[in-house]
């Protein structure tokens, strides 16, 4: 495959290409994939844009589904500016919405604008502790962070199967444990002429909140040359584990922020619905975008589109739900490997002019 | 009620070379993975591919057996697919580990839909309880004869390692892959058929949950036994027969919730599964530190950076 390389490819520009160039390598290879299991490619791809993209009903179920991938998005992003893989957001989501459902149902008679700010302020809190503990091992134990967010994420579906079966349980939830309801006048209402709840809005500011901490302020200066080199940055006497900590809570917060909106905007209670993988797919975002907190937006609903074809493509081409999964690890594998592609154009282009 | 105790100790021993078995395969082949120097995090991934290839040709050849070969030989290709990305420049080895975990369990729950619902033939078990009378010994002492063979590759793996040519290449690129390559060593092959080997491992592995315990194949098959192998080959201090012994300690904790159910102890349930997840994290927060790198540790790898 040869690439014609342009005269003026700068900096801005290469992210760019490797990534579309990526997304069309790994549509081809889905492609074969779903042709060797007997499907048309191009019949499978044109009901994915219909399922996704095609309607207004389709864009609403996409945006749902993207809402709470920008903030897990973020759990990965933002701890990935100081150099750590984190990939607890299934974690802070669990948690998030645990804690949110029970601290309204600890303020029954508040009036509903105070539970839904009480709700997002303890599941930012308990998703943002929750992945901090990550980081924090991370700087004081050296403990690797990656392991231990995944096992954290473990262990917080336990606490929360152990709770709404036990202590919290609502004994009215007969077949699928859970929590008291909120109750409806607490629930997040939808954003006026849309059908769509206002997740969305929480998520997009929240990318945009992150960009901006990341890339135009001290604060997020800081970080950065903290995740270049530790030992410049302790050198020039940056509170390095400060750094991490405080990074790991608003990256955990957000997660946590998700969790809350699954429960005041969709289900009403915490059960175990909120392990929905939508942490997992989070980490992928955020591969996809470069840990661009920005870049997450528009990733965020594609793959949320993508995750909201699955349905249409079990009905009309008899792939089963998991076809999605493979799409999804496919674009994982392709991205990455993208990764050893950066600088090679330019080097191509040095040796062209020589 | 002192006999009762009895049962849930006897049910625990039991516990721990049933559950313990697909620990001990995936830890030895994480063990062989990264004293090459890769940290391989997408043996989840291999382990439930190996769980639904094992059971499907167990179901259309009608022996179980070759589902086992089937399953190591599907692990042999993830890891290998892994290794092989991983040997490009700036390719990180625990991000295409997330992706190969996600990617392998897609892949899985993919091809292995129509296979939800029958049942596969199992894999025959010895029963080395015969002379006892009481119940529950015999059952705990029901072992299946690739715990048998998980300790014969444990016992190989460490032999080979320590006194073959082929155990001091691998270790050498595990050590530092700069001496390796001034030694003439082709690096990167010699990891990628490490990785292999691990991911064939890590696949017959798998084959037993579907194929023996809990002998079903379904989503919900494996639980985070794949990304825990990567805590106890630390634990085991990367020694193949260190794996041996911590995979029955796992398997022992993971064994407990079960038990004490059978005793009446039903309140913590949950709780009681998720020992096996906070002993992982105790056991890494307990064994590493800032200030020295961990004892046993292949140089080369990510996780000791």
């Amino acid at each position: 495959m040869s690439i014609a390389v342009p005269q003026t490819l700068n900096k801005a520009l290469e992210p760019f290409l490797i990534i579309v160039g990526s997304l069309t390598v790994s549509m081809v290879l889905f492609g074969v994939f779903v042709a060797s299991a007997g499907a048309d490619p191009f019949e499978v791809y044109q009901t994915m844009y219909r399922a996704a993209f095609g309607t207004s009903f389709s864009w609403q179920n996409t945006l749902i589904r993207a809402a709470p991938l920008m903030l897990t998005a973020l759990c990965t992003a933002l701890p990935s500016y100081l150099g750590l893989i984190i990939i607890g957001g299934e974690g802070a989501v669990v948690m998030g919405g645990l804690f949110a459902a029970l601290a309204a149902l600890t303020i029954p008679t508040a009036p509903p604008m105070v539970v839904l700010i009480t709700m997002a302020f303890v599941g930012m809190v308990a998703g943002g502790l929750w992945l901090t503990i990550g980081g924090a091992l991370r700087h004081y134990r050296a403990v690797n962070e990656t392991i231990s967010s995944l096992l954290l994420n473990y262990i917080a579906i336990a606490l929360l199967n152990h709770l709404v079966t036990s202590t919290f349980r609502d004994p009215e939830s007969l077949n699928h444990p859970s929590t008291h309801h909120i109750g409806e006048a607490n629930m997040i209402g939808l954003i006026p002429g849309t059908d769509l709840h206002w997740g969305l809005v929480f998520g997009i500011v929240a990318c945009v909140i992150a960009w901006f901490l990341m890339h135009h302020t001290v604060f997020g200066f800081a970080s950065q040359i903290a995740g270049g080199n530790v030992r410049a940055a302790q050198i020039a006497g940056l509170p390095v584990g400060r750094l991490i900590l405080i990074v790991c809570f608003v990256a955990g917060a957000a997660g946590g922020l998700a969790g809350m909106v699954e429960v005041a905007a969709i289900h009403g209670r915490a059960n175990d619905t909120l392990n929905a993988n939508y942490g997992y797919a989070g980490i992928l975002v955020a591969f996809v975008a470069r840990n661009n907190p920005l870049a997450i937006i528009p990733v965020a609903v594609l793959l949320g589109g993508i995750r909201a074809s699955s349905g249409l493509l079990q009905r009309t081409h008899e792939l089963p739900d998991a076809t999605v999964l493979v799409m999804q690890g496919i674009i994982f594998l392709v991205i990455l490997f993208s990764e050893t592609l950066y600088g090679r154009f330019s080097r191509l282009q040095k040796q062209g002019a020589s | 009620m002192e006999a009762g105790w009895w049962g849930v100790l006897i049910a625990v021993l039991g516990g721990a070379i049933r559950i313990g078995t697909p620990f001990l395969f995936v830890s030895l082949g994480e063990c062989l993975t990264e004293k090459s120097g890769r940290i391989n995090l997408g043996l989840e991934g291999t382990l439930v591919m190996g769980a639904m290839t094992g059971y499907a040709v167990s179901l259309h050849s009608g022996s179980p057996w070759l589902g086992v070969v089937c399953a190591g030989l599907a692990g042999m290709v993830l890891g290998a697919l892994h290794s092989w990305l991983c040997s490009f420049q700036r390719v990180n080895d625990i991000a295409v580990g997330i992706a190969m975990m996600l990617f392998g369990t897609g892949l899985a729950f993919f091809l292995g839909k129509p296979y939800i619902q029958p049942s596969a033939p199992r894999l025959p078990s010895i029963d080395l309880g015969a002379w006892s009378e009481i119940p529950q010994l015999q059952a705990a002492l029901q072992i299946n004869a690739l715990f048998l063979v998980g300790i014969v590759v444990a016992i190989a793996l460490a032999w080979m390692l320590k006194n073959t040519a082929w155990g001091l290449k691998v270790r050498v690129v595990g050590e530092s892959a700069d001496a390796a390559r001034a030694l003439g060593l082709p690096v990167d092959r010699i990891r990628i058929l490490s990785t292999a080997q691990g991911g064939f491992l890590a696949g017959i592995g798998g084959s037993y949950l579907s194929l023996y315990y809990p002998f079903n194949w379904s989503e919900g098959l494996s639980s985070g036994q794949g990304l825990m192998a990567v805590a106890l080959v630390i634990f085991a201090r990367w020694q193949p027969v260190g794996c041996l012994w911590v995979s029955l300690l796992w398997g022992g904790a993971a064994a407990l919730g079960p038990s004490l159910q059978s005793v009446g102890i039903t309140g913590g349930y949950y709780i009681f599964n998720a020992i096996p997840y906070i002993m992982t994290l105790a056991v890494m927060i307990i064994t590493c530190s800032p200030r020295r790198t961990l004892v046993g540790v292949p140089h080369e790898l990510t996780v000791s950076r």
